[in-house]
């Protein structure tokens, strides 16, 4: 999937992942794709209910490994 | 979800319960929720300018949190502000009773706040308490 904006989260927790997330977000244009890469547990939650909340699309995620990758669009 | 607001009270000087504070707080902010913190007691005297953010732990957990170098509170209180718009308001009685000066405090916090005040802004909303 193609993205504007990559975010390494990998080794970062609770809440980091999110919170930086949002600063990404907040940089980029309505419309535009932010790829993320965790490796915390709590992060697949997170990010649906994050998304739940803001608005902003949860394109996908999925797992490999112990990374976690997401793709959001933001809203 | 428009309009969700939450208040969270925070008294406690210890390093875990300033932390957890400061994640709630931050989580809720960048996900939209209308956020406000009330500072007060023992709480207060990290948030004057410069002000060390070394607070005694209550148990083990507090020494884990420094030794696994996660981000100190205040800086969690303060991307709270900048990221989510968060409201923090030291309350206006224990900066009198201890003597803090409105000015010597970090820029991101809001207006010193009486209960009637606060109690205003917490209608309808969840109250956490640290």
């Amino acid at each position: 999937m193609n993205f504007d904006k990559d975010l390494d989260a990998r080794g970062l927790n609770c809440p980091l992942p999110i919170l930086r997330a949002k600063k990404a977000l907040t940089d980029m244009q309505s419309g535009q794709v932010l790829r993320i890469v965790s490796t915390d547990l709590g992060s697949v939650k997170d990010f649906q209910a994050f998304c739940k909340q803001t608005g902003n699309a949860l394109l996908s995620q999925t797992e490999a490994g112990n990374e976690f990758t997401f793709f959001l669009k933001r809203k | 979800m428009a309009g969700e607001k939450i208040c969270v009270v925070v008294v406690s000087g210890t390093r875990e319960r300033l932390q957890m504070a400061a994640m709630v707080a931050s989580v809720a902010a960048v996900s939209g929720i209308e956020v406000t913190i009330f500072l007060s007691m023992n709480a207060v005297p990290y948030f004057i300018k410069g002000a060390s953010t070394d607070a005694p732990s209550e148990g083990n957990f507090g020494d884990l949190v420094v030794k696994k170098k996660a981000p100190d509170f205040k800086t969690l209180f303060r991307q709270a502000v900048e990221l989510g718009d968060a409201k923090i308001l030291p309350c206006s009685m224990a900066l009198d009773i201890a003597g803090i000066e409105t000015d010597t405090l970090e820029p991101y916090l809001g207006e010193p706040t009486g209960l009637a005040s606060f109690l205003d802004a917490a209608r309808d909303a969840q109250i956490w308490t640290f």
